[in-house]
Formats: structure tokens, sequence, C-alpha cells
């Protein structure tokens, strides 16, 4: 009985943002205090969030809550059968969690933005846009099937352009929104392929009965590779979404947004949907499919935090940051380590938004400077500020007693655990050497930015604490960046509630021989599960190597991460190496690694380039060609016509003077030929028809 | 509704109104205007009443019985000398599934375009009188079933067609009229020959038992129908069916455009005024593909199907080669042709698929071309009026100066990216899950899922160029709509919006059609297995 309100619940968090964007854009000019409206519908939304987190973890833990309706039906297809397009909700574990993370996050911003949008020209349009964002993210997270899963995707691309480009009168600001956009586009043509493999074969686009098709054998087209490129081809959507290479470039320049919407979509939210239908289409996952998203996942992080070690830019270095995190949990979601790419993802995006607002803060309060160099001993200015920003740090540097290290060290160990299963070791090392870039940047920034000696004394001067509206969601946030919150272990994430409770890997529906052999169920262990839940994953072999890998990663994992910020502090705070030197010294590395490997040059020069140097080539082709050929051939057929008007004239005409009508209407036409008076044409073209009809 | 020629009535009004325009006498250019409006907005509220009292059972396409709304006159008899006998030629109209959504559009459309000329001033009374002819012929065309009929209409649409581009055109308006008039001609003179050919080949049965020529669309569907000697009879062992099919194919095309034939249409939108920029890609250009399925698949079933892939192939040239080539133009309204160019390859696409979600899709694709590409001339046609110059480069920064109207643009540039929430989405998936559906077509509708990249690239761009950066000191005046406009927008992005999300009647309407044509066709064709590539 409570499951209709949990749908209610559900759709009104969805559908209300809409409308409140709807009213907003509508009347913003006539009511200056419209924006209220967003924030007060977001408010709902995450009261919302809160009840159905509540009814659905006391009442369903095991059961998921499925809504669906008819969006186009095409009733009878003879050889097909009853053809319809159902689209649906699903409310299923993870699906809460992401709910209230959303919404939690994206009701701080709204918050939060009051103070740092205050005085904008477009005050109004930004929670506008705000709301259509929330809404298309709800979309994504309570869909049951992939074309409301594209559906969404696409909208929430859309919120980001418009969010991105919000100061559109900056080219650069423009430039990132179309670029987003567009990067994004390209995964999204191969997650369409996907998607139109999966309908083709099956007929439906709900994820639970594509599941059931193949687990009944039916593989699309019969072929395990098939099965495979699926996986693949939908997984491609989510490197765009996920910024994973070599789709990554657009998230950096995604910076050019207004802060605030870099912590709510371009680092806690939005860009992990990515990461989210990578866990919704888990259970058709191929060892080979499970791999590639392995290798991809690890080469960004790996390729993401190396940049992140020299940038300047505050937020870029986040930013950076951002696409090593997702890299990580994209790495999870290939090794198998399902639970602990949704873990990350969720406790991610509490430390990183927290992360982003606290940028956000310094950027506020040192008037839109960004650059790191420009800042120093902020720490005492801005107590609140600093405090959080260390807080999430550290989780995010996998440091013992915080969130980010119990999820950071599940994905390491699940790295660790496959490699032992598969051989691939150059994942766990991608890994563990990400663990400690990661220290390392994000102490280098802390201290550069905070500590030290203020460099910009102008800047330091006016710089003051935020108000509160700005620190409250920097508390909340930090807070929610601490262990309890989600295990009362600080270094054993299993025994918290989240994984041992709510968050489960659901078992694979491909055929056994498609799956790596540790991702085949155990016959011994008996489900426990009630029957609208997918069933869980139960291997030994795989329990076995994640046991084995504990220890070693949990050494591991501290030791790197306090090599890092050690390192940190003694290039940047005591200085004992002089960074600059060093940075002289490994010119080469420096400069590749400031330069983001040149990624954005090669793809200039290549795609883009040869995209519009092709585009113009075949507009030319279009002029002197095509439309050349046509030209030409009324170039001729005018010239023939000339020349048997000149025969008609002295000839026909002269020899059959008894026609006097015919003869009189032809010679005026072709006397006339180049008046541009319109009988002549007609005649011309009569006459052409007379022509080809005795002709043919 | 039976007994009441509605589909005349919608053919006719704006005839009727012609007459009365040509009868106001000189200076009374706001009455014309008005018995403009009036005639197009009857035309709409008949459309409307049609779709209400639509049968969405009933098939159509080759069942007389289930055509709807039908009207059968004796039209011409003569005795056409002893070896073609008595010439008979009905009136005869009527709807099914794929005419119905055209019907609707051709009169929304025509509305629009009515308001959109409210600027005209040069020669008003010529310009309406024959604005009404040119929309009498486009109805005309949807309704007819009767090849006769259909290639009268089709006619009568080049004469204003060409008036109001030569004379109310741009500085090259001779150019591309005349460019426009003997490209669709040629056309047409395929289209004749075809239409002659099959006259000959094909008798039906009078009520009184004899046997007589015909033009009737049913009856050249009807294999039993064929004589042993006509040259487009399938029971002739050497007949020039496909030499027919192709012939009938380029004339259609030529409308749709299809590549290499398109090139009489950037010019023809470029010179051409506002709202007949709005007529041509919203209505005209779908008569291309209209006459393809109300033609050629249903007469030439076997042929269509041992086709596909050529159609398909040539509906990914148009999608990429459009996109490619839109994306390269620095005038705003080239740049939308271009546009167009592109988004009728997806219907070709679609209708290659021979399924009904594929078919569904080039349909409901036409009707939302129709509508956002409209839209998007008329977007061009607001800053053109304001500023007098399209050059993409020239503007920038539009989007503080005219706030209002870069929503609009917005909303209707996304909707011909194929944003998902507005029509061109669900249309265009349609499409490519009906074309992905057929073995023989996979590779090519992979190819040309290329074009959703392409579309989004050249649109963003010239959102980006037009609309966003620092504003020109030049456009500093320009101000933002007025309230005829407002009633020109409005309607269409709301038509946008409402199918985008609720996507079921337009389905529903076209539904049934599109199934016993799918049907027909593999019924009346033998499966031939084909290989792509």
């Amino acid at each position: 009985m409570f499951d209709q309100t949990i749908v209610t619940l559900s759709i009104s968090s969805l559908l209300l943002p809409v409308f409140g964007f709807a009213l907003i854009v509508l009347f913003n000019k006539r009511f200056p205090q419209i924006y209220k409206l967003g924030i007060g519908i977001l408010l709902f939304g995450l009261a919302s969030a809160i009840t159905i987190m509540v009814i659905k973890f006391t009442q369903y833990l095991h059961n998921d809550i499925i809504f669906r309706f008819t969006w186009i039906d095409f009733g009878n297809i003879p050889g097909i059968g009853k053809t319809q397009i159902v689209l649906g909700v699903k409310i299923d574990n993870i699906a809460t969690i992401m709910l209230f993370v959303v919404n939690l996050i994206s009701s701080l911003v709204h918050i939060y933005s009051l103070e740092y949008m205050k005085g904008d020209s477009r005050f109004n349009r930004y929670y506008a846009y705000l709301g259509i964002f929330t809404f298309s993210m709800i979309g994504i997270v309570i869909a049951d099937n992939l074309l409301m899963m594209y559906i969404f995707w696409e909208l929430v691309g859309l919120s980001s352009y418009l969010l991105i480009g919000f100061w559109y009168e900056k080219k650069s600001a423009s430039d990132a929104g179309k670029k987003a956009f567009l990067t994004n586009r390209v995964g999204d043509i191969g997650m369409l392929i996907g998607i139109l493999i999966l309908y083709t074969n099956y007929h439906t686009f709900t994820f639970d009965q594509i599941f059931h098709e193949i687990s009944l054998g039916h593989i699309p087209f019969g072929s395990s590779g098939w099965l495979t490129a699926t996986g693949i081809l939908v997984f491609l959507g989510a490197v765009g979404k996920s910024a994973q290479f070599p789709l990554h470039v657009w998230l950096p320049d995604a910076m050019e947004g207004p802060t605030p919407v870099s912590a709510l979509i371009h680092s806690a939210t939005m860009v992990a949907a990515g990461v989210y239908l990578s866990l919704r289409i888990f259970p058709i996952l191929t060892a080979d499919a499970m791999l590639f998203i392995a290798v991809i996942g690890g080469f960004t992080s790996f390729l993401a935090a190396s940049i992140a070690l020299t940038q300047n830019d505050i937020k870029r270095v986040l930013a950076y940051s951002t696409v090593s995190q997702l890299g990580y949990m994209v790495m999870s979601v290939g090794v198998g380590a399902y639970t602990f790419a949704f873990f990350h993802l969720v406790t991610h995006a509490f430390f990183k938004s927290n992360l982003f607002l606290g940028s956000g803060s310094v950027i506020h309060a040192m008037h839109h400077e960004q650059d790191i160099r420009n800042m120093g001993g902020l720490r005492k200015k801005m107590p609140v500020t600093y405090t959080t920003f260390v807080i999430s740090s550290l989780a995010l540097s996998g440091i013992p007693l915080f969130s980010g290290f119990l999820s950071k060290d599940g994905i390491l160990a699940g790295s660790l655990a496959f490699a032992h299963l598969t051989g691939h070791w150059l994942l766990p090392t991608f890994g563990f050497l990400v663990a400690m870039m990661t220290a390392f940047y994000m102490f280098r920034l802390i201290i550069i930015a905070f500590h030290g000696k203020p460099r910009n004394q102008e800047k330091y001067d006016h710089a003051h604490e935020t108000p509160l509206v700005m620190t409250i969601p920097l508390i909340v946030l930090a807070t929610l960046s601490l262990f309890f919150w989600f295990s009362p272990n600080p270094v054993s994430p299993e025994s918290g509630w989240f994984l041992s409770k709510w968050v489960h890997t659901p078992q694979q529906v491909i055929p056994n021989e498609s799956r790596y052999h540790f991702m085949i169920n155990d016959n011994t262990v008996e489900q426990e599960n009630a029957e609208n839940s997918a069933p869980v994953m139960n291997s030994e072999e795989y329990e076995h190597a994640m046991h084995w890998a504990h220890i070693p990663t949990l050494t591991m994992s501290i030791t790197l991460a306090g090599l890092g910020v050690l390192l940190a502090f003694l290039l940047y705070q005591w200085r004992v190496f002089d960074p600059d030197k060093w940075a002289e010294k490994l010119k080469p590395l420096y400069l590749f690694s400031l330069n983001k490997w040149y990624v954005d040059e090669f793809y200039a020069a290549t795609f883009i380039g040869g995209t519009i140097g092709l585009s113009k080539l075949l507009s030319l082709f279009d002029k002197y060609v095509v439309d050349g050929i046509v030209n030409g051939t009324a170039f001729v057929t005018r010239g023939l016509s000339n020349i048997s008007g000149v025969f008609d004239k002295y000839v026909v005409d002269g020899a059959v003077n008894g026609t006097a009508f015919l003869s009189g209407l032809l010679g005026l036409g072709f006397r006339k030929l180049q008046t541009g008076k319109i009988q002549t044409y007609i005649v011309l073209v009569v006459f052409s028809i007379l022509i080809l009809l005795l002709l043919i | 509704m039976s007994g009441f020629p509605i589909l005349s009535l919608l053919t006719f009004i704006p005839l009727i109104g012609m007459i009365v325009v040509l009868l106001l006498k000189k200076g009374q250019e706001k009455e014309v205007k008005y018995v403009s409006l009036i005639a197009t907005g009857l035309q709409v509220i008949l459309a409307i009443i049609l779709i209400a009292n639509f049968d969405f059972t009933k098939g159509g396409i080759f069942d007389p019985n289930t055509f709807q709304f039908l009207e059968n006159y004796k039209w011409i008899e003569i005795f056409g000398g002893s070896w073609i006998g008595t010439i008979k030629i009905n009136y005869i109209v009527g709807a099914d599934g794929i005419s119905a959504p055209m019907i609707l559009l051709t009169a929304i459309i025509s509305f629009i375009a009515t308001l959109s000329s409210w600027t005209i001033n040069k020669s008003v009374k010529g310009y309406f009188a024959l604005f009404l002819l040119l929309d009498t012929a486009m109805m005309g065309v949807f309704v007819s079933l009767n090849f006769f009929l259909f290639y009268v209409f089709w006619e009568l649409m080049l004469l204003p067609m060409y008036f109001l581009i030569g004379i109310w055109g741009g500085p090259r308006k001779e150019y591309a009229a005349i460019k426009f008039f003997i490209y669709t001609l040629v056309g047409s003179v395929f289209m004749l020959l075809v239409m002659i050919g099959l006259y000959f080949s094909a008798t039906q049965t009078l009520p009184d038992g004899s046997h007589a020529f015909t033009f009737n669309f049913f009856a050249l569907m009807n294999q039993s129908n064929y004589n042993t000697t006509g040259i487009l009879s399938p029971l002739n062992p050497h007949n020039l069916r496909f030499i027919a099919y192709i012939f009938l194919f380029i004339g259609f095309a030529i409308k749709i455009p299809m590549f290499p034939f398109h090139t009489w249409l950037p010019d023809a939108h470029v010179e051409a005024p506002t709202p007949i920029s709005v007529i041509l890609a919203g209505v005209l250009l779908k008569m291309g593909t209209y006459g393809i399925l109300r033609i050629s698949y249903p007469i030439f079933p076997q042929i269509t199907r041992e086709l596909i892939w050529y159609i398909a192939l040539f509906g990914m040239i148009n999608m990429i080669y459009g996109a490619f080539v839109a994306l390269a133009q620095k005038d705003f309204k080239k740049l939308i042709a271009y546009s167009s160019v592109s988004h009728m390859g997806y219907v070709l696409l679609g209708m290659a698929s021979l399924t009904t979600i594929g078919i569904n899709g080039a349909i409901f694709q036409m009707f939302n071309h129709g509508t956002i590409t409209a839209m998007l001339f008329l977007i061009v046609g607001v800053v053109y009026d304001r500023a007098h110059t399209r050059g993409i480069y020239e503007f920038g920064g539009l989007a503080n100066q005219m706030p209002v109207y870069t929503g609009f643009v917005t909303v209707a540039f996304f909707a011909a990216i194929g944003l998902p929430s507005l029509s061109g989405f669900v249309s265009e998936a349609l499409v490519f899950l009906g074309a992905f559906s057929v073995e023989a077509i996979r590779t090519v509708t992979i190819i040309s899922t290329l074009a959703i990249l392409l579309g989004a690239a050249y649109m963003l761009w010239t959102l980006q160029r037009i609309f966003f950066g620092e504003l020109n000191e030049k456009w500093k005046s320009l101000p933002d709509l007025n309230g005829r406009e407002y009633a020109m927008f409005i309607p269409l992005m709301l038509i946008i919006i409402f199918l985008g999300i609720y996507p079921s009647p337009m389905i529903h309407l076209m539904n049934t059609s599109v199934t016993s044509l799918v049907n027909f066709i593999s019924a009346n064709s033998v499966n031939l297995t084909m290989s792509g590539f």
C-alpha cells in the first residue's frame, strides 16, 4: 500500500521541477521573486526523497517498486505481434539512494546560489535551469527502461549546455557548452545503436524484460560478439556523460559555468549518470565488455590524475580530479565491484560537491579569482571554508575516518582481486598510482591556496568568510564526508548498512560462457531475495579474492595516500624541494601534464578540423559540381533551343507561313529568351517537354 | 459525417477565397489579407473536424471501402478515338492515415504562412490570390485518389509558386524561380510518362460490366486489373515497370529534394519571401515522399522491395551530406535549407525500412519537419525583416537584445537537433528503430546516426554565432517579437512540444494505414533476402 506513495512521490518530485522551470521562464519578468518557487519545489523534492527512502528501506527492502505505462501503441504488427513502447519508473535501492543524493545536493546548491549568484542579471533563469536539470536527472535515476534513460540523458545534456553557457556573453562559455553537448552526442550515438540492437532483438526497452530474455539464452542476433558489442555501445553513452577517455575533454571546459553548477552537475550528479547507466546494464556485460570498461576507467583515472598534478586553476584541478574519480567508478564496474562503484559514486558526490562549493566560496571571496597562484593564506580569513575543504580533501585522498577511504578502498581491492583472478595487473597499478597522485594534488591545492602567505595582498585584503547561506551547505556536506554515515567501522565498509543491507551486486544474466568464471553464481548459496528484486550475485570465488585483497589494499592505499600528502607538504609547505626546479628538471613530463596530454590540440587538428574541412569541401562540391551540372544542362539546353529557334525562325517559319499562330508564339518566345520574362520560359519549357516526349 | 464533402471544401475554400480576393477593389489590402486569413482559418477548423471524425480503425491505402470522407463523382468523359476508347476520369478524393497528417499540416502551415504574409506590401492582391491558389493545389494533391487529378493539382502548384518566388522574391529571384520551375517540371514530365503508361496498362470494371482504362489509384494497385499488353503491366513479360519506377521516383525525388536533385532548394529558399519558404519547406517538400508512399509503393510493391537498400542509401546521403553542407553555410537561410535536405533524409530512411515503426516514423517526421522547419524559416524571417541581412557572422549577442525571440529559437533549434520531449526526437527515433530492424539496411542506418551529431553541430554553432557573445552595436535597436509573430510561433511551438511528450494521437492516426500499407507490400511482393554492402 505504501508502494503507491513511493510512485506518487517520485513522479511528483520528477515533474514539479519542470513545471517550476516553465513557470519561471514564462513569468520571470513579471515576478522577480519567482526563483523562490524553484527553491520550494526542491525542498519538497528533498522531503519526498527522504520519505521514499524511509518507506523503501523499512517496507520494501527487497522489493522494487515499478510503475509502467504505454507511451506509443502500434497495435498488432504482423510477424512481431503486439508492439508497444512502454515507459516506466522503477524505484529500487540504488534509485532510492540516488534520489536522495540528487535532491539533497540540488537543494543545497539552490540555497548556496542565493548568495553566489546574487545580482546576476539572469538570476531567475538560473533557477529555472536548475529546475530542468533536477527534472532530467531524476528521470535518469528512476527510469526502468533504456528509452526513458536516453530521453532524460539528452535532457540533462540540454540543462548542462544551458548552464555551462549560462554566461553566454563570454565566448569561452558558449564554446564550452557547445563542446559539452557535441562530445556527449558522440557517446550518445553509441548508446543509441546499442539501444537499437536491444530493441530489434527484444521489442522492449525495459531493463527487466531485456534481462529476462537474455537469461533465457536469447542473445542479440544469436551471437556473443553482438552481446559484447551491445554492452560496449551502451557504455559509450557513459563514456560521454561520465567524461571518460577519449571523450573526457568537455568536462574541464565545463568549468566555465557558475561554480555551484559545477558542484551539482559536473561533479556530483550528472557526470555520475554514466556510472549509474553502467550499473544498470551490469547484468548483460560480458567478460570482454567488462574488461573494456575496466581499462577505459583505469586509464582515464590515471590520465586525469596526471593532468591534475600541474593545473593552477582551482576549478580545473577539481575537474580533472572528478574525471579521475569517475574513472575509478567506471573501472570498478568493469572489475565487477558493482557495490563499490555505487558506493564511491555516493561518497564522491558529497565530498566533491563540497570541494566545488568550497572553491566557489573562495572564488566568491576573491572576486572571481580562480588561479591558485594568486591565493595563499586564506586559511585564516576563511576558517569554515578551509576546514570543510580539508575534510573533503581527506575524504577524496582516501584517508581513514573519512567516507572516501571506505569506498575507494573497495574499488582498489576490487581491482586487485580482479587482477588476481584474471592477471590484468595494470588496473590495480593505475588504481594505486592514482591514489597517491590524488592525495598529492589535493594537498598541493590546499597548501598553495590556503596556507602560507598571501601572494596577492590586495585581493587577500578584500577576502572574507562567506555568509551562512554558503557555509551551511559546506558544513552539511563536510559532515557527510565522515565515515560513520556509511559504516560503523572506519576501515571496513562491509560492516555498514550501505553495503550489507542496501546495495548488492545483481546476478548477471548472460550465458555462462560469456562471463568471467568468477561472475558465475555458486549453486550452493541460497537466494534469500524476494521475487521483485533482481537476484544477487553469489560467487564464492569472487568473495575469496576480495577477502584476499583486503589487507594488502588497506596497507598500500594508506601508505600511498600518506606519501602523496607528505610529498605535497615537502614540496609546497616546507619547501624541502623546490617545485619550480623539479618542474624544470622534468620539463617534458611537466609540459605534457600541464597541456593535458595535448588531447584537445589533437582533436582540433583531426576530428574538428576534418569535419569543418570536409563540410567546406562538400559545400564547394555542391555549388560547383552538383549545381554546376544543373546549370550546365540548362546552359546547353538554352543553347540548343537558341539554335532551334534560329532554325525555326528562318527555316520552319519561312517555309510554313500558314501556321501563323504557332510560329508567332515561338518567335516571340525565343527572341526574348534572355529577358527574364516568364512567358518566354513557359514556352521554352513547353517546347522542351515536347522534345523530351518525342525523344523518349 | 457521411455525405458532407469535407475534403472538397478543404481543397476549394482557398479557391473561393481567391475569387473573393480578385473581386475586391484596388486598395482594399486589409480586406484581402483578412479574406485569406479567414479562408485558411476555415481550413484549419475543417482539418480539425476531419481529424476529430476520423475512424482510426480504417486502413485506406488500396481499399476504397476503408477510405474516409470519400467523394467520387464523374468528371471527364470523352471519346478519345478508336484505340483509346472512352476516357473516363472521376473526381475522387478521400483520406486515410497517410494523407490525414498531411492535410492537417497543410492547413496549419497555410494559416501560419498567411500570418507571416502580413508584411507583404507589393501588389498584395496578386500575392494573396496566388497564395490561395497554391493552397488549393497543395491540399488537392493530398486528397486526390486518382492519378490524373493528382497530376492536375501537382502541376497547379507550380504556377503560383513560380510567380510567388519570381515576383516577390529576393535579388536573384528570377534565376531561383526558373530553376525551381524547370526542375520540378522535369520531374512532372517523368511522372506524366508513368501516369500515361499505367493508364494504358490497367482496366477497371465499371458498374455496367464494361472495362475501361483507369487512372484510379485503387485500380492500379490491384494486380488483377492489369492487361497483358500494357507496357507497365506486370503480366507483360517485356514490361518497363522498373524504368517506370525509377522515372516516378526521380519525379518525386526532385520534390523531396533528394541528392543529387536538391540544388534548386537552397536557391529557391534563399530568394523566396519568408511565407513562401515556410510553405515550401513545410508542405511542398512532403509531396515527394507522400507521392512515393501513396503511388510508388503500393503500385510497384515488388520493385519497391527490391530497391529498399538504394532508397535507404539515398536517405543516408541526404542526412549526412545535407548536414555537412549545412555546416559550411554562412547564410542563415541557406543553412536552414540544407538542414531540410538532411531532415528529409530521415523520411527516406524510415520509408525504406518497410516496417510499421519505420514508416510511422517517416510520416511523423514529415509532419514534424513541416512544423519545425516552418518555425525555423519564420525565425530567419524575423531577423531578416529587422536587420535586412542573413549573414550568420554579422550577428552575435542577440540573446540579450531579443530574449523572447531567442527563447523560441532555442526551442526550434533543439527540436531540429532531435532533443527528446520535442516532436523531432520521436520521429527520428522511430525511423532509426524501424530501419535498424531490417537487416538489409542496418549498416546504412548505423552510418546515418552520424547525422544526429552533425545536426547538433551546425545548429548549436549557429545558435552561438547569432545569439551568444557580445551584441554588435548595429543591432542595438532591433525590437523583440510583436503580437503577430507571437501568433505564428506559439501554435507551432505548442504542437512541437505536445507531440514530443505525447505522440500517441499522431501515431494512432497513421498506424492502421501504415500497417495495411506494410502488409500490402509484403503480400504483393516476394520477400527477397537482400544483402547490403
